[in-house]
């Protein structure tokens, strides 16, 4: 198993090797499979060591529970959905995708794993295709077949301008949404790791050099110094990508559900 | 004139050095308008909570929208610089 000590040739960002089974062999299981199952399980465990006790004061896990719950009805679906009772069903959804996003993005960031599994297109694209059935199905189900015409439609609109309009308002509603969706959370996290990675191969080259050592060993401490900075930078877009994703799938289905906002 | 023809001789070589021309080029272009959509937003955006500071939260989260939708464009002239690179 690659325990992040050695470089993985380049084009395993796009085919990691299994672990378990054969390379294309349709069960086979790999670091990033599971990375996700780990991400799945620290979701369901957070939430299950926090409603264990149901203290009236919280403390520790709970309190942690508690204030991502009251951030995600008030910071994300009281901001784009509304504050019905209808809007505050999706709590459940938005929470457990906010904190699978954050479980999978962070361990680009944990030493010995630095792998974030949203930097594989796997998981962004299976959760984005999630939000876009959901999306479509939550318009259709709100608003009948007139979701059609609500969503193309973009209202005060000049008659002469309507075929173009509802020509780009299809494509960028049905067809651009997931993939932005799913290549904005995808490339960031990739964007993020190949940073690391070149600054972790640059130290690593520059410490083991073949000559003139005295010279090049001690220049070892400059990628070091950004590998830290940029490290602390990807706390910053690993919270921000997990967040991002949650509330654009908030908005598209405040959208579906109330159009003409 | 004898560089170029020496390079266009090997069609796997000229191939790769096209391939890396290609895919510098298409990230550095790519980030060029989103680099200024971006400093645009925040710059307003900043402007309109020093200005109402008691609307900072909803600024704040309408700002961050307005960036992954501008950001979206760069990422994708990354996802092209890979597949020209790698691909």
């Amino acid at each position: 198993m690659n325990l992040a000590l050695v470089f993985p040739p380049i084009d395993e960002i796009l085919r990691w090797k299994p672990l378990v089974g054969n390379e294309g062999d349709p069960f086979a299981f790999n670091k990033i499979g599971l990375i996700a199952f780990f991400a799945a399980f620290a979701t369901l465990a957070l939430f299950f060591v926090a409603g264990k006790k149901r203290a009236l004061v919280p403390t520790g896990v709970q309190n942690l529970a508690e204030a991502s719950i009251d951030f995600i009805q008030n910071g994300i679906i009281a901001q784009t959905m509304g504050t019905k009772k209808e809007d505050m069903r999706w709590t459940g959804y938005l929470t457990a995708l906010f904190f699978f996003l954050l479980f999978t993005n962070v361990t680009g960031i944990i030493p010995v794993i630095q792998m974030p599994a949203t930097a594989r297109m796997g998981i962004p694209l299976i959760l984005a295709l999630t939000s876009w059935i959901l999306f479509i199905f939550m318009g259709f189900k709100n608003n009948g077949i007139g979701y059609l015409k609500a969503a193309v439609v973009p209202p005060g609109v000049p008659k002469a301008l309507l075929p173009l309009v509802v020509l780009i308002e299809i494509v960028s509603t049905f067809l651009v949404r997931p993939f932005s969706l799913a290549v904005r959370l995808f490339a960031n996290m990739l964007a993020g790791h190949l940073l690391l990675v070149t600054f972790a191969v640059m130290g690593h080259g520059l410490f083991f050099a073949e000559t003139n050592k005295a010279f090049f060993i001690p220049l070892t401490i400059l990628p070091l110094i950004l590998f830290i900075a940029i490290t602390l930078f990807e706390v910053l877009v690993v919270f921000l990508q997990a967040y991002i994703f949650t509330i654009l799938t908030a908005v598209y289905l405040g959208g579906a559900m109330h159009p003409e906002h | 004139m004898s560089i170029l023809a020496e390079i266009t001789a090997d069609p796997v070589e000229f191939k790769a050095a096209m391939s890396a021309l290609g895919a510098g080029f298409a990230y550095g272009l790519a980030a060029i308008g989103p680099g200024v959509g971006i400093g645009i937003v925040v710059g307003n955006a900043v402007q309109a909570m020093a200005r109402q500071p008691e609307s900072a939260g909803l600024v704040r989260t309408t700002m961050f929208l307005g960036i992954a939708f501008t950001e979206a464009l760069a990422l994708i002239g990354f996802v092209v610089f890979i597949l020209l690179k790698f691909a």
